[in-house]
């Protein structure tokens, strides 16, 4: 079953076995969903039905995002007083420029430091993974599956459980609030090891390896101008998942850093909101500060959900 | 014994060079950690001087004290059996709604379906935190528009109650992840075949008996990955109850048992009872998740013999 799945993956865009670096993606603009549609069409009032159910949960999903929309543009008072689905003398412009400057713009600080944690920590990762999944893949040696198994154990435990006592050990090595604190755990991906496994296994054959080292190339050179090549699409998955498991990570660095220079957006934000009883005006710049930091990553969504799908194919057709 | 080739030692050390560093974090950020957490929950903090009040504390040994004091903690154990409850109701709503969206999508007609499958997707990209931050200001009467709306017919809701208030941060977590388990399912429904599908047309079969004979069964993989991140994801619960205790008296500090490690260890300052906390959490996931892919691994052995 799972090798009869594998081979038709190529069929969807997703390079398998023989596919070399070139040719993958082409058609992934023109692919448009429900290619299957092409057949028979389902009546009309199948049709109807599906679209209504569809519209309804796309208003469950997007309500609350309109309500962000419309709120980032009102004043506190007016937030409290007024409706919340509709607009009230909006200045959105204005208000995000508070946002932006209060406190000498801590909130450009911490963006800046989510984007830093996630954008470094997802590179890290991926490049680790990728060296590790590409070893556990092509070599043989003794250890190999207890290694990869214990790896593979890793995926299941809860990453929270792991900050604390990770907390305490950082602080034992004096590393508590500082980056490295943040950086040092995001690079390590069991689940990128896992997928850039499977992944090189199908994806870098074998004879190609094999004609490399004839030619005289080292094992280092091989693997990085063949392998990590060859695996592009699963570093790409790999990046993106990473980049927003750092990004939405909220208890790890709740644990491990206590300077607010060095928060990521999401401390901050709940900061701001924990003050707001007494500062009225925090309750605006938490919804405005939030519209800011979802905005950049929707758009990611919806850029790279294509992306995304191709990497997942890999990882639960083989689970 | 036969002796290792030229080729064999030079593949083993190059293996070892790719898998070194990514171990050494593995190692520093996983296995340590744990070993710990485990030493750190067996000592306790004791106070010497007269009537314990001196200034001078000693860690002893306290063999498996944290863990009986974590275990006879109500409500510890009240925010476990609260989380397993949660799991039990919202887990399989959660994944039998993505399997909806994702069936559902792949029955309509083209042209709309990017749309919708990037609108069902959008919330993955909030983080937990600025989701119920978001939340929470739809909940809070005064400021929510769902509230007023609701108040106009008549209708007297309180999101944040007692007894409402862990299906509130249900609600959270249904709206961030469905997109996400939608995704992955959407993913395996393109792997399967499509000759498969006409074949089953061709026999006659209708749209739902296609759905329930034939998606269903060859998505099984990637229901039970989504069901076991899920599970991980329901017991690790944490950021959504902590931003909306502030506007919620029905929230306690061990709300959560991850709460409830997290406030041991920052507000009560006893990192050893934290520490058993977190190792009986780890235990509790792995089991939970084992167990869970044993048990639908053996089914899936059954239905194949059958």
């Amino acid at each position: 079953m799972t090798t009869q799945l594998t081979e038709d993956l190529p069929a969807d865009g997703t390079p398998g076995a023989d596919r070399g670096p070139r040719g993958k993606g082409r058609r992934r603009g023109r692919r448009n969903g429900g290619r299957r549609s092409g057949g028979r069409r389902p009546p009309l009032r199948h049709r109807i039905i599906t679209v209504s159910l569809l519209t309804i949960a796309a208003l469950y999903f997007l309500t609350p995002v309109y309500w962000l929309a419309v709120s980032a543009t009102k004043s506190s008072s007016d937030l409290f007083g007024t409706f919340g689905f509709w607009f009230h003398d909006p200045h959105p412009l204005d208000y995000l420029h508070r946002v932006l400057s209060y406190d000498d713009g801590i909130y450009v600080r911490w963006f800046l430091n989510s984007l830093m944690y996630a954008g470094v920590g997802a590179l890290a990762a991926t490049l680790l993974s990728a060296a590790a999944g590409y070893a556990l893949a092509k070599y043989r040696f003794p250890g190999r599956e207890g290694i990869f198994n214990v790896v593979l154990a890793g995926v299941l435990i809860p990453g929270t459980a792991l900050a604390l006592p990770l907390y305490l050990l950082f602080s034992e090595m004096g590393l508590a609030n500082t980056y490295a604190a943040v950086l040092i755990p995001s690079v390590v991906s069991p689940f990128g090891v896992y997928l850039c496994r499977i992944y090189a296994a199908a994806a870098v054959p074998d004879s190609l390896l094999e004609a490399a080292r004839i030619d005289g190339a080292g094992e280092a050179r091989i693997f990085s101008t063949l392998g990590l090549r060859l695996m592009t699409p699963a570093l790409v998955t790999v990046f993106l998942f990473q980049f927003v498991h750092i990004w939405n990570n909220f208890f790890l660095p709740l644990v491990m850093l206590s300077d607010s220079d060095l928060y990521p957006i999401q401390l901050g934000l709940t900061s701001w909101q924990g003050y707001a009883d007494r500062q009225p005006e925090l309750y605006q710049y938490t919804v405005g500060g939030a519209l800011l930091s979802v905005l950049p990553l929707m758009v990611l969504m919806g850029v790279l959900q294509r992306y995304w799908r191709t990497g997942l194919t890999e990882g639960s057709v083989k689970a | 014994m036969k002796r290792p080739t030229r080729t064999e030692i030079r593949s083993a050390r190059a293996a070892a060079g790719f898998l070194l560093p990514f171990l050494t974090l593995f190692l520093l950020c996983f296995i340590a950690p744990i070993g710990y957490a485990l030493y750190e929950s067996m000592l306790k903090v004791e106070r010497t001087g007269a009537l314990g009040l001196g200034g001078e504390t000693t860690e002893v040994w306290a063999g498996f004290s944290n863990y009986a004091h974590a275990l006879e903690d109500d409500r510890f154990t009240a925010g476990f059996g609260r989380v397993l409850l949660f799991g039990a109701v919202q887990i399989p709503l959660m994944i039998a709604f993505a399997t909806a969206l994702a069936l559902l999508l792949e029955a309509a007609s083209a042209r709309w379906v990017g749309f919708f499958r990037t609108a069902f997707f959008l919330p993955y990209g909030v983080p937990g935190v600025i989701a119920s931050i978001l939340w929470g200001f739809l909940y809070v009467p005064g400021i929510s528009p769902l509230v007023e709306m609701a108040h106009s017919v008549g209708w007297d809701v309180d999101f944040l109650g007692r007894s409402t208030v862990l299906w509130s941060i249900a609600n959270i977590v249904t709206w961030q992840f469905t997109g996400y388990n939608m995704l992955v399912l959407i993913a395996q429904l393109k792997a399967v075949p499509g000759e498969l599908y006409e074949a089953a047309r061709i026999d006659g079969a209708s749209a739902w008996q296609v759905a329930r004979h034939i998606k269903l069964p060859l998505i099984r993989p990637a229901l039970v990955l989504t069901t076991v991140f899920s599970l991980i994801g329901t017991l690790q619960l944490f950021a959504e109850p902590k931003v909306l205790k502030p506007l919620s008296n029905s929230i306690d500090s061990g709300y959560t048992p991850n709460l409830a490690a997290y406030n041991e260890a920052f507000t009560s300052n006893n990192q050893h009872i934290a520490a058993a906390e977190a190792v009986l959490l780890a235990l509790v996931a792995c089991v939970l998740s084992f167990g869970f892919l044993r048990l639908v691994g053996q089914r899936g052995k059954d239905g194949e013999s059958r």
